[in-house]
């Protein structure tokens, strides 16, 4: 949720009327306590269970082959994924903010219905669409083409769960820039994909980075739909969380927390150019 | 803009060509799938949709969903409006900090988040083992799910609250307290009326959130039939079983319900707007 900037007020740094010191030591008191709970305490086990035997058997636990085949599977996913619905989000962004038509709001609260959506049904519809038990599914197996339990299942899930990251940061972005830009640009004689490539796509590129960034971090952890649609095979169709359960669940603790602290380290790293990224856009909507 | 614009033909070349994909991209990934679940819930005949959702068990898994992420919903508000009171308004080292972690859970995957309250929470983890000798048990019981929903929901409320509080005009205040209103009661009369949409609107996101939340839940809960199955768990173990159509009805009430906050969601958002403008 990108935060839209308001230019008038967002530098002023007002003196406000504020609280007692003690009732702000005693907020804030709290709020720590419930940081520490939920946040700190399970990323500080996250490392202490990963390092309990040691650096040797960390390194062993995430350079091992199904770790690794699950990395790729993953990056694969990713690299899939977010091109595919970042072009979505620019295409549908396009056609919703630069143009007037009947049915505008019915199609925007369509574009987010993924997010309302369990991501356990995310993976059910996909196996009731093409697996192998189904008509369609059987015609395309006759084929030699097999989508759930393999790699292309794991894809087209995750482009349903990640499919509102870029095109709902994007709408408000450019509804708030409007059209004058590229109208001028048409009465000077620029052709569409001038206009786009040369006005559009500069306005937007830090609000689309930022929605790709979204996208990216949820394509890499995504659980509940993978798993259904995956099937669970060693080396084929594990993706990293996938990894980690199976190690889990095998109680192979060390292990499965040590491959868990590289998505621990990924989510940190989504978070850190998540804040970079705000401070960009902010900056940026100042020269406006 | 808004109210003075002047409706404007539309100039701009690509309409077409966007749109169309737009809408073929749209139904491909999102609307003829989703539509699986009704073509599978059909053929089964009123009677037996009625009886699949209606087992003791499916019934059990659906309490369970909605009580337990009422009640995070609930905790999130109350920890989310004072995390974004207190980010919004104070000063102290380590703000930003604190303000960019609020995005961990959105950033984190859900299994990892599952295995950590799982283990943490264990009988022999860093704070199950004081709350076992208390007798109090989170592995394996709804207050588990509970947790996990919250850490899940934390920053849909914040996220939300955040930017109205930054824009509550401090002069609302200030005139409160020359009239002689306390603190508090600024607080309780002023402010917390001018948030509540706000804090509705997080909390509805969390709680929707939190019925189909499947990755962080499973590993706590326990998956104790008629105790502690989630409803997404039950749609799970249906498919394991290639109980197709009974997957697809317990799936479509929960879409449907789920369906149902977003149209509510929308409705508190129009109230809000009606009333602040």
């Amino acid at each position: 949720m990108l935060k839209q900037p308001t230019p008038e007020t967002a530098p002023i740094v007002k003196k406000r009327v504020s609280d007692p010191l003690p009732i702000q030591m005693l907020l804030i008191g709290v709020m720590l306590l419930f940081f520490i709970g939920f946040i700190f305490l399970p990323l500080g086990l996250v490392f202490a269970q990963a390092f309990q035997k040691g650096w040797a058997f960390y390194l062993e636990s995430i350079t091992e082959s199904y770790a690794l085949e699950a990395v790729k599977l993953t990056l694969t996913t990713v690299a899939i994924v977010v091109p595919l619905n970042a072009f979505f989000g620019v295409t549908a962004a396009w056609a919703i903010t630069k143009f007037n038509f009947a049915g505008k709001a019915a199609l925007k609260t369509l574009l987010d219905l993924p997010f309302a959506v369990s991501p356990v049904i995310a993976g059910l519809i996909f196996v009731l669409l093409v697996g192998s038990r189904t008509p369609f599914g059987s015609w395309l197996g006759e084929h030699g083409i097999k989508i759930i339990f393999s790699t292309p299942g794991i894809v087209i899930a995750t482009l349903f769960v990640t499919f509102p990251f870029v095109v709902r940061e994007l709408i408000p972005l450019m509804e708030a820039q409007g059209r004058d830009e590229e109208e001028a640009a048409l009465t000077l004689g620029a052709k569409g994909w001038q206009i786009f490539a040369k006005i559009t796509l500069p306005n937007i590129s830090w609000g689309l980075l930022y929605g790709m960034i979204l996208c990216g971090a949820r394509s890499i952890g995504e659980f509940g739909a993978v798993s259904v649609v995956s099937g669970h095979i060693r080396g084929q169709t594990n993706t990293i969380p996938l990894h980690v359960e199976i190690l889990y669940s095998e109680y192979n603790f060390a292990a499965s927390f040590a491959v868990a602290s590289i998505l621990v380290f990924l989510a940190l790293l989504t978070v850190t150019l998540k804040v970079a990224l705000e401070k960009q856009f902010q900056k940026n909507s100042f020269h406006h | 803009m808004g109210l003075f614009s002047i409706r404007r033909r539309n100039i701009l070349p690509g309409f077409g060509l966007s749109m169309g994909y737009t809408v073929f991209y749209l139904s491909a990934i999102v609307i003829v799938p989703l539509s699986m679940i009704f073509f599978n819930t059909v053929p089964m005949g009123w009677d037996p949709f009625v009886h699949a959702v209606t087992a003791p068990r499916v019934l059990a898994s659906y309490k369970l969903s909605f009580s337990t992420a009422f009640f995070a919903a609930v905790f999130d508000a109350v920890a989310g409006l004072l995390t974004a009171w207190v980010l919004v308004r104070y000063r102290f080292p380590g703000k930003q900090f604190l303000d960019a972690l609020v995005d961990l859970p959105f950033a984190l995957p859900t299994a990892v988040a599952g295995i950590c309250f799982a283990t943490l929470y264990s009988p022999v983890g860093w704070l199950g083992a004081t709350l076992t000798r208390w007798n109090i048990e989170i592995i394996n019981s709804a207050t588990g799910i509970v947790v996990a929903l919250v850490f899940i929901g934390f920053p849909f409320v914040v996220r939300t609250i955040q930017p109205v509080l930054e824009e509550v005009e401090q002069e609302i205040e200030e005139a409160a307290h020359c009239l002689g209103a306390t603190r508090w009661q600024t607080f309780r009369r002023i402010l917390l009326p001018h948030l509540f949409p706000a804090l509705l609107t997080g909390s509805t996101l969390a709680f929707a959130r939190g019925i189909g939340e499947y990755g962080s839940v499973i590993f706590i809960a326990g998956n104790l039939p008629m105790k502690t199955e989630i409803a997404p768990l039950m749609i799970m173990s249906k498919l394991d079983q290639f109980d197709y159509a009974g997957a697809s009805a317990v799936a479509l009430v929960l879409l449907l319900i789920s369906f149902s906050m977003l149209l509510l969601l929308n409705a508190i958002q129009e109230w809000q707007q009606k009333e602040y403008r």
